[in-house]
């Protein structure tokens, strides 16, 4: 028996009005020798909500497949009890599992990009349950199915029900998904990561659907890694690790008094505005917290000058589509400046012309007040090494044949100071790695052998072998675990305190931003909507769209 | 919505004509390469011989063939003469090749046509009942493709031959172009193309099983079999589409074979004939008639295409 | 007929995976193939021309397990003693194919723009040629013969791979380790040598692998047309077109070499799936 089954609050004293729809008591999934859940209780009420939170790996999506008999090929399932609406769920046949799955039990999965069939009509999508099910003729599905989708606040639904989930934006697609999970009202929803791929004003609107369904005495459980996601949904949290629950309990407790190192450990990582000048990293117990000094940015001369930036492509069908638009900013040594926007926002195309891999269509950029953009390829080969950059994927940046230290090396010698033998260039490899965290082991191994978060510190590692000045990272750490996350942003800072690095740092996030940033650009469609000294920002936003992207993102309340 | 697909295809169709001009103006260029004199190759094939020929009997050749005209004249000559059907003199019958191959077109397309049919049929049974059914079923379709796919058409043909037509005399063995004489041959050509079409339904109907959006129609409370022909059967036809039209050129290269092992009158034959008596001509414009067959059934594959993919349609 | 248009770009494979055993097999085979094309003399120990006419046209047995031919020869040694020639052509067909589709599908995928849209329209244009029929055509002008035949089946099965060469360069073009290394300050020259050249090659070597099977049945067709090796010779496909006009009666002339090339081609196959799959693995 775990321990993490009996956390700090035992269902008993959550004051639960009715009976519970679904109880889970002992819960076991292993996929051959592996054990991936590992004896997990819970139960959910009509009109409640049980976010189930956890990392990579931590068994929480398997738990919540499971509830609907779909755990996957050459899994084995044990419980004492799984109980749904007074009825057994653990001993049934595929056949029986089918009348359960969709009307008694609607499920939600994360991007609905990939979770509607692209071939197939929203309409006919979103009425599949109804068919399934055999309520009604087809015509009547396909009425019904309008009537869902003008319910989940799509606009012009008989439109879109004809239309295919490529057609529609992220948000319309994601209320078609969960039109269709809800399509025969079941008493319980799971949504599985509903929001991971949205912007966050989309993000918002789907949560407040969700929220809905609660209100009308649905009950909900809902899987995610994002604890402030969590914390605006949840009456209930179980804290998931290693297919164990550590921690369980009412939100506001879980959220706020933490009994579990661990559950703290993940609060403290979550970057926000009150983490600004903090390592997210917890020190050990017994560890002084460090506040971190802020030197004073010296802002006579930029490192990095970019000057009405614009960006046009030509479309296949000949018109013009501005993707950056006359965006200008300074970047001073030492200092971090930030850029958020929404997906399309055209952040990243500005990165890739501040590092001239992309050509402008009118403007330019100066390095160090010397033309930059404007020099001929070969004539800006000779000082790329002062300008380095850390991408969102690692892996996709390392040659599949090289080996760490292979890739070092190579940095290296394209630095001001090429090492002289091989020696040399093992000895300051190594020395990276260790800048970086990692042991001198890691330099025989093949980057596809690392995990994530050893990749991103390689990465890190490569931009600064050649010594720049200025290191663009593009949504360096967007693919990672928070706790990960929150390591290689301590990292990136330590490295700034120590060696007076620049960031141009581009995120979605914007807590991550804000946690990182001295300075923020909003951009918007290609534009800067707003810019200036990064609290001034967040706490008096000017510009409306910053005001509206502020209010959607979901956050812990000050801890 | 409309719009793209008419250009789409406009662009394809426009494609396919510069296409067909390059591949006759390469079959009128290939004749040319005949090494030695033309007119010395054509008497030399109709009397067998290999020698020498007076002046005046080459000149009488050139003459007849137009190869005294300057070359130039000659290309547009066969361009123009291909805008009325007209391919050219066979070296050896004397009479157009339009006329040669002529009926015998017809058999050839029902074979491969047929073939194409019943390899599908078969690739699409086996992967639908064998993908994703346990490790035993999904390694002994998988098995089974990758060994059909290997084997070439005249081992399949000779083996069929043996076994249905010598051994157990169901089949003729020489079998004419009647329903009887067509089974061997349709299936010695769907044989090896229903395992290389099941590879590729098999690899794609794998990935799409996993696709998040298979999960959903589950969660939904679809059966197993509903999900397989409703969701996943389609997506993973894209592929084998595409492949069919590329394979429509494997199966007239194995039609050659096969009309040759069953005797079956065909295109397949006139050419191994016309190869035998170096009657370039006629092997030109063969060749140049089954480019034109298979451009045309590419352009069909490419509509088909964009009717079974909506996402085409937009970009 | 053609496994070889089947892309090496991004798929990964789960399905038809060779099993350990099948790999070994296979790898065996095309051990002893090997051996009898270097040293047939260590398979056999008889002679490929030896005529025994009174015992012509025998079914296999445990003196000849592959039977007689019409001249009483022993078709297993006349197999064993072909294979020399027909792995010759194969590997040079594919050679010829390899070479040329190189040079046209990096070219194209290298230079882009106009280049790239007129060699798009050469193999397009060669694509309207089924493999089978533009050999044809070659040996209509210039004869049967060994060198006719590997010029004709390299040349045939040529577009496919050059397709396959552009696609797989285009796709390392973009690779993101391309724009690292360009963000380095790593010079065209260099990053071409260093990352682009092996890392579009590496999958080819697979490729190659699956088509010297390939290119070996190719040639045989044209034998079995009687438009290859002539018969004389041992040459695999040329046994086959010599063992055809015995079918009804002496099944095993043509079947049994047929046999051989089919094993063959099955072994270099399941080696060639294997070494993808391992390549694909090491990268992704």
């Amino acid at each position: 028996m775990t321990a993490g089954t009996h956390g700090t609050a035992v269902p008993a004293p959550v004051t639960e009005v009715s009976s519970p729809l679904l109880r889970v008591e002992g819960l076991r999934v292993r996929f051959g020798e592996r054990e991936v859940v590992r004896g997990v209780s819970f139960t959910v009420a009509p009109g409640r909500c049980l976010a189930i939170v956890g990392e990579s790996g931590s068994g929480k999506s398997v738990t919540a497949r499971t509830l609907v008999g779909l755990t996957g090929p050459g899994a084995r399932v044990t419980a004492e009890r799984i109980e749904f609406a007074g009825r057994d769920l653990l001993h049934r046949s595929e056949r029986s599992w089918r009348a359960i799955r969709g009307r008694e039990i609607g499920y939600v999965l994360q991007d609905a990009l990939v979770s509607l069939d692209q071939l197939r009509r929203v309409g006919d999508e979103v009425a599949e349950p109804l068919r399934v099910h055999g309520r009604g003729t087809r015509a009547e599905c396909a009425t019904a199915a309008v009537e869902l989708l003008r319910a989940v606040g799509v606009p012009e639904p008989e439109v879109r029900a004809r239309q295919r989930p490529f057609e529609l934006s992220g948000g319309l697609r994601q209320r078609a998904l969960i039109a269709s999970a809800i399509a025969l009202d079941p008493p319980l929803l799971i949504a599985d990561e509903p929001t991971t791929a949205l912007d966050v004003t989309v993000q918002a609107q789907v949560l407040d659907l969700l929220a809905e369904g609660k209100a009308r005495g649905r009950a909900l459980i809902m899987i995610s890694h994002d604890l402030s996601v969590v914390a605006r949904m949840a009456d209930h949290v179980a804290v998931m690790r290693q297919g164990e629950i550590v921690e369980h309990g009412p939100a506001d407790d879980v959220l706020h008094r933490p009994g579990h190192p661990y559950t703290q450990a993940l609060l403290d990582a979550v970057p926000s505005e009150h983490t600004r000048g903090q390592r997210l990293v917890r020190p050990a117990p017994g560890q002084p917290v460090v506040r971190r000094e802020r030197v004073q940015i010296d802002r006579s001369h930029p490192v990095l000058d970019a000057r009405g930036l614009t960006k046009v492509y030509t479309g296949p069908d000949k018109v013009d589509r501005t993707v950056v638009d006359d965006v200008s900013f300074q970047l001073f040594p030492g200092e971090t400046l930030g850029i958020v926007g929404e997906s399309g926002s055209g952040k990243t195309t500005t990165a890739r012309m501040a590092l001239a891999l992309l050509e402008p269509t009118a403007g330019e950029v100066l390095l160090h007040g010397e033309p930059w953009s404007a020099l001929t390829p070969a004539q800006r080969r000779g000082r790329r090494r002062q300008i380095g950059v850390v991408y969102q994927d690692p892996l996709s940046s390392f040659d599949p044949r090289w080996s760490v230290g292979r890739l070092l090396v190579d940095a290296l010698s394209t630095g001001p100071r090429p090492p002289a033998s091989t020696e040399e260039a093992r000895a300051r490899a190594v020395r990276l790695l260790d800048q970086v965290g990692l042991g001198a082991e890691r330099l025989d191994a093949a980057p596809l052998r690392l995990s994530g978060g050893e990749r991103q510190r390689v990465a890190i590692a490569r931009a600064l072998a050649p010594e720049p000045q200025v290191i663009v990272c593009d949504e360096p750490v967007s693919a990672l675990d928070v706790s990960i996350q929150a390591q290689v942003l301590d990292l990136l800072t330590d490295l700034q305190d120590e060696l007076g690095v620049s960031y141009l740092f581009i995120s979605h996030d914007l807590g991550v931003i804000h946690h990182m940033s001295d300075r923020i650009l909003v951009m918007r469609e290609g534009r800067i909507v707003e810019h200036g000294d990064a609290n001034e920002v967040f706490e008096r936003p000017q510009d409306p769209y910053t005001q509206r992207l502020l209010t959607a993102l979901p956050r812990l309340a000050a801890a | 919505m409309k719009a793209p697909v008419v250009r789409r295809f406009g662009t394809k169709l426009a494609s396919a004509v510069l296409v067909l001009l390059v591949a006759a103006s390469i079959t009128f260029f290939v004749q040319l390469l005949l090494p030695g004199d033309r007119a010395t190759v054509i008497l030399n094939v109709r009397n067998g011989r290999d020698q020498e020929w007076p002046p005046e009997e080459i000149a009488a050749v050139n003459a007849q063939f137009g190869f005294d005209r300057p070359l130039l004249l000659q290309y547009l000559d066969y361009l123009t003469g291909l805008l009325r059907g007209d391919l050219g003199t066979s070296y050896t019958e004397f009479r157009p090749v339009t006329d040669v191959i002529g009926a015998q077109l017809v058999p050839s397309v029902i074979l491969t046509l047929g073939a194409l049919a019943v390899a599908w049929v078969i690739a699409v049974t086996v992967t639908v009942l064998t993908v994703q059914r346990g490790r035993f079923l999904g390694g002994l379709g998988a098995s089974l493709e990758a060994f059909t796919a290997s084997l070439p058409h005249y081992w399949v043909g000779m083996l069929l031959l043996v076994a249905f037509a010598v051994k157990i005399p169901i089949f003729p063995v020489i079998g004419g172009d009647g329903p009887a004489g067509t089974v061997l041959p349709v299936l010695t050509l769907a044989i090896p193309l229903s395992g290389f079409l099941g590879q590729v339904l098999r690899e794609e109907f794998h990935k799409v099983l996993d696709q998040p959006f298979i999960t959903t129609a589950r969660t939904r409370g679809m059966s197993d079999a509903a999900v397989r022909l409703r969701h996943a059967l389609r997506h993973a036809v894209l592929p084998g589409i595409t492949l069919s039209g590329w394979a429509l050129g494997a199966l007239v290269s194995g039609s050659v074979i096969v009309e040759n092992i069953y005797g079956r009158p065909g295109i397949g034959q006139v050419l191994v004939t016309a190869v035998n008596n170096r009657d370039i001509p006629t092997v030109a414009g063969t060749v140049l008639v089954v480019a034109a067959v298979y451009v045309v059934a590419n352009l069909l594959v490419d509509l088909a295409y964009t009717l079974v993919d909506p996402r085409l349609r937009l970009s | 007929m053609s496994v070889l248009t089947r892309t090496t770009t991004g798929t990964r494979s789960t399905t038809g995976l060779p099993v350990r055993p099948g790999t070994v097999a296979a790898g065996g085979f095309v051990a002893l193939v090997l051996v009898a094309a270097m040293a047939p003399e260590l398979l056999t120990g008889d002679t490929p021309t030896r005529i025994d006419l009174p015992n012509a046209l025998a079914a296999p047995s445990w003196q000849h397990p592959f039977g007689t031919d019409e001249a009483g020869r022993d078709l297993l040694t006349r197999v064993i003693h072909g294979t020399r020639l027909s792995l010759g052509i194969g590997l040079a067909a594919t050679g010829v194919s390899m070479v040329l589709a190189i040079v046209l599908g990096a070219t194209a995928a290298l230079a882009g723009g106009v280049v790239d849209a007129v060699i798009n329209r050469i193999l397009e244009v060669t694509f309207a040629f089924p493999s089978l029929l533009a050999a044809l055509l070659i040996v209509a002008v210039y004869g049967p013969s060994v060198t006719t035949s590997i010029v004709a089946v390299g040349v045939g099965s040529m577009p496919g791979y050059a397709r396959m060469v552009r696609g797989q360069v285009l796709a390392v073009k973009e690779a993101g380790y391309i724009e690292s290394a360009q963000a380095l300050g790593h010079g065209p020259w260099t990053v071409f040598r260093r990352h682009l050249l092996p890392n579009a090659m590496r999958p080819l070597v697979a490729v190659a692998t699956l088509g010297i099977g390939q290119s070996i049945v190719w040639a045989s067709s044209l034998a079995f047309l009687g438009l290859g090796v002539p018969p004389p010779s041992p040459e695999w496909g040329a046994l086959l077109d010599s063992g055809r006009n015995h079918i009804t009666t002496s099944w095993w002339l043509a079947i049994l070499p047929g046999l051989v090339i089919v094993l063959f081609a099955i072994a270099v196959t399941s080696l060639g799936r294997t070494l993808q799959l391992r390549l694909e693995g090491a990268t992704r």
